[in-house]
């Protein structure tokens, strides 16, 4: 089949035109966002069969052969992570059934919402680093409309600096694309993998290197490049913030991954230890704030920074083992931190506030969510039998191999303070008596939340069988020329 | 020719810089518009500003001119003036909302203790 | 203001502006031009009538959803690429070929051109989105 690789973002972007033309009607949107979220996963789940069985999967698209035209590739990595960011989308539209109304949706939410899809999947599959920099903008378009969606003051407000920084991000992203074409003559990153490890003159690589690390890490919000979140995302409603939580950092961590393990391999000893320390940095400022914080989307939202500090730091390691670690951390992350969102979200529903302290007691009235805090915080943190263990003990190993113990430790350490951060929104809002929160319906939003977290129990407990896929992926990285040759036959 | 171009963009970037740096929404827009020309035309510097014929098919000549440079800043135009016009009414409905285009006046939450 | 000038005047050229258009849209196959350029010179047509009459007239004048039209113009463009699967070659593979018409003689076609005209349906779209939510409050 030839055409495999595009039905992930074929499918949300048909969708979202048919959405356009029934923005009228909140039961047909509901109707054909459902389906296609379900023909997305379907999508999803069969390349990773046709990845897994044929090997990786490239499309020139409009028939221009590699490297002249686009090419968008699918290897087990691009592959696993579209199928969870399907799997996310549909927990996301769940949610968004429940909690965005119907004038909202009238306003475009949902198709909106596809176009965000759209984006996420397309920088998942390209193959083109320019071609990257366009399915980012699809991306940031559709997030600045999610984010400003509803229009209250706040959001106006933040959105307006999310934007700006973001315009200056892409700017540097056109900079740095028009250096490296400059110095390569070629967009393509299979292309530029086989020029670059070629090069000469490698030190002007660096730099481009550089400058491409300080693009990804302000999407991806590392240190320092992370201080627009805290303010960004304390603004939308829940359904968005958990996609955002879930999928738009996790593009920039991706594209670090794929660069700095496929594109600039030219001086790992320094471009990787910049990001080591770099990553060492977030995860600190990270778990400062996620411990210091009494608001619960703060300590979420910091949650997200020390996350994305430990995937950079298993991508700065470059070892198979360390990549496995941090493919699995990144996915199993990908489907805690939304289903975290959808559970401060609901919490904040029932009692009106953000602010931990102005209530408790939630255990003797909302059970269920009680439990899913607490089976949150034990994923998050990496305790043995759920999901965020593996990842972590395989990127704590690798770095234990290569003699990173400091680092190791921070890492260690870090998963302590995490599980205290959010033991903290379990304890003083659930514990004690009850008070400070109403009784409201709240069934709907279990099923995502139970959903995901279910997810999450089953990746970790099946970890042996998901793990010949993450291995794959990993090799793939490892080994680019793999990668390299699939893109550039015929 | 690359070396005046150069000088160009720096001066763009410059104004940007400084436009960027100001207090009023207004300013920095247009500043985001002048970084975002000088990054396009810092695209089209690089891939060599060459004198040659369009590269289309049956043109017979010496030398072509580069088509990805010029690809690929189309592409960039485009999605810079779309970005451009969202920053716009966004900057104009917050104006209205928020009653000033002053950014440091944007700051702060609603509910804080 | 004395406005019958500038009405007059809008009344001649903006049919002038959007031919203009129309002929960048063709132009672009071989030539520069194509669907952006001629979009935003169509929008610019219907900019002028808005400042010479107001936003009311002007809806009366071409009564269709603007939110409709990129829409449509995505459909379009989506529809070129989709054709692709159909006949299990790339996505956005186009097809191009020569026709003899009556009167016109040697015609070449070429799918592409629908993808275009679906950009310029989108770019008008847009534009006149965005100016009509700025307009609209005034």
């Amino acid at each position: 089949m030839t055409n495999a690789v595009i039905f992930p973002i074929a499918i949300p972007l048909t969708t979202a035109v048919i959405l356009i033309f029934c923005v009228k009607s909140l039961k047909a949107q509901k109707v054909i966002s459902l389906v296609s979220a379900g023909a997305l996963i379907a999508a999803g789940a069969w390349l990773v069969r046709l990845v897994d069985h044929e090997g990786v999967q490239k499309l020139d698209v409009g028939n221009w052969p590699a490297p002249f035209g686009i090419t968008l590739v699918s290897d087990m990595l691009s592959a696993l992570l579209v199928l969870t960011t399907s799997v996310i989308a549909l927990a996301g539209l769940l949610y968004s059934f429940y909690t965005i109304d119907s004038k909202q949706a009238s306003m475009y939410y949902y198709v909106f919402f596809q176009f965000l899809i759209v984006g996420v999947n397309g920088a998942f599959s390209t193959g083109d680093i320019f071609n990257l920099f366009v399915f980012y903008e699809v991306m940031l378009m559709s997030s600045y409309a999610l984010l400003v969606h509803g229009g209250t003051k706040i959001q106006l407000q933040e959105t307006m600096k999310y934007m700006i920084i973001n315009v200056f991000s892409s700017a540097l992203f056109v900079i740095a694309v028009g250096y490296l074409y400059a110095v390569t003559g070629t967009l393509n990153m299979a292309h530029l993998a086989v020029r670059i490890s070629g090069a000469e003159n490698t030190a002007v690589l660096t730099v481009i290197c550089l400058l491409f690390l300080i693009v990804f890490g302000l999407k991806g919000a590392l240190f320092p490049f992370y201080v627009w979140m805290p303010g960004a995302y304390s603004a939308p409603p829940s359904a968005v913030l958990a996609l955002f939580g879930g999928l738009l950092t996790k593009v920039g961590v991706y594209s670090i991954l794929r660069t700095f393990s496929l594109i600039f391999r030219q001086d790992i000893g320094y471009t990787h230890t910049i990001l080591a320390w770099l990553a060492m940095a977030t995860i600190v400022l990270g778990v400062i704030g996620a411990v210091a914080y009494r608001d619960m989307r703060q300590i979420a939202i910091y949650n997200i920074v020390a996350a994305i500090g430990v995937m950079a730091f298993g991508i700065s390691l470059m070892t198979k083992e360390s990549l496995e670690g941090t493919i699995f951390y990144l996915l199993q992350d990908m489907v805690m931190k939304t289903a975290l969102f959808f559970i401060v979200g609901a919490i904040a529903y029932v009692a009106g506030t953000n602010q931990l302290g102005r209530f408790s007691g939630l255990l003797g009235s909302y059970p269920l969510l009680g439990w899913a805090v607490f089976l949150t915080a034990l994923a998050l943190s990496g305790i043995p039998p759920f999901s965020g263990f593996i990842g972590k003990a395989l990127i704590i190993r690798a770095a234990f191999e290569k003699g990173q113990l400091l680092f190791a430790l921070i890492v260690l350490l870090s998963s302590l303070l995490v599980l205290y951060s959010v033991m903290k929104i379990f304890i003083q809002s659930c514990w004690g008596e009850a008070r400070g929160y109403e009784q409201k319906r709240v069934a709907p939003l279990y099923v995502p939340i139970v959903a995901l977290l279910a997810l999450a129990v089953l990746y970790g407990i099946g970890a042996e069988f998901v793990r010949p896929y993450i291995a794959q992926a990993a090799a793939t990285l490892a080994d680019p020329s793999l990668y390299i040759e699939s893109v550039l036959k015929e | 020719m690359e070396v005046v171009m150069i000088i160009v963009i720096g001066c763009l970037f410059a104004g940007a810089t400084y436009l960027m740096l100001s207090k009023s929404l207004l300013r920095i827009i247009i500043g985001t518009g002048l970084l975002s020309h000088g990054a396009h035309l810092l695209l089209l510097t690089m891939g060599g500003l060459k004198k040659g014929a369009p590269p289309l098919l049956g043109v017979q000549a010496e030398q072509y001119v580069d088509p990805v440079p010029q690809a690929l800043i189309l592409t960039a135009i485009v999605i810079s003036f779309g970005v451009t016009a969202f920053l716009l009414v966004l900057a104009y409905r917050s104006y209205q909302e928020i009653g000033t285009d002053n950014i440091e006046q944007m700051r702060g939450k609603e509910d804080h203790d | 203001m004395n406005e019958l000038i500038l009405r007059t005047v809008t009344a001649v050229v903006t049919f002038i502006i959007i031919l203009f258009g129309i002929q960048l849209f063709f132009a672009g196959h071989y030539y520069p031009g194509g669907g952006f350029i001629a979009g935003l010179v169509t929008a610019g047509a219907i900019i002028l009538l808005l400042l010479a009459f107001d936003i009311k007239t002007v809806r009366s004048m071409i009564p269709i959803s603007y939110r409709t039209l990129i829409g449509i113009g995505l459909l379009f463009a989506l529809g070129t690429g989709l054709g692709g699967l159909v006949f299990d070659v790339p996505f956005l593979t186009h097809a191009h070929g020569h026709v003899m018409l009556p009167l016109l003689g040697d015609v070449s076609l070429h799918t592409a051109v629908l993808f275009d005209l679906g950009v310029y349906f989108v770019v008008v779209g847009v534009t006149m989105t965005i100016i009509e939510t700025i307009g609209e409050e005034e």
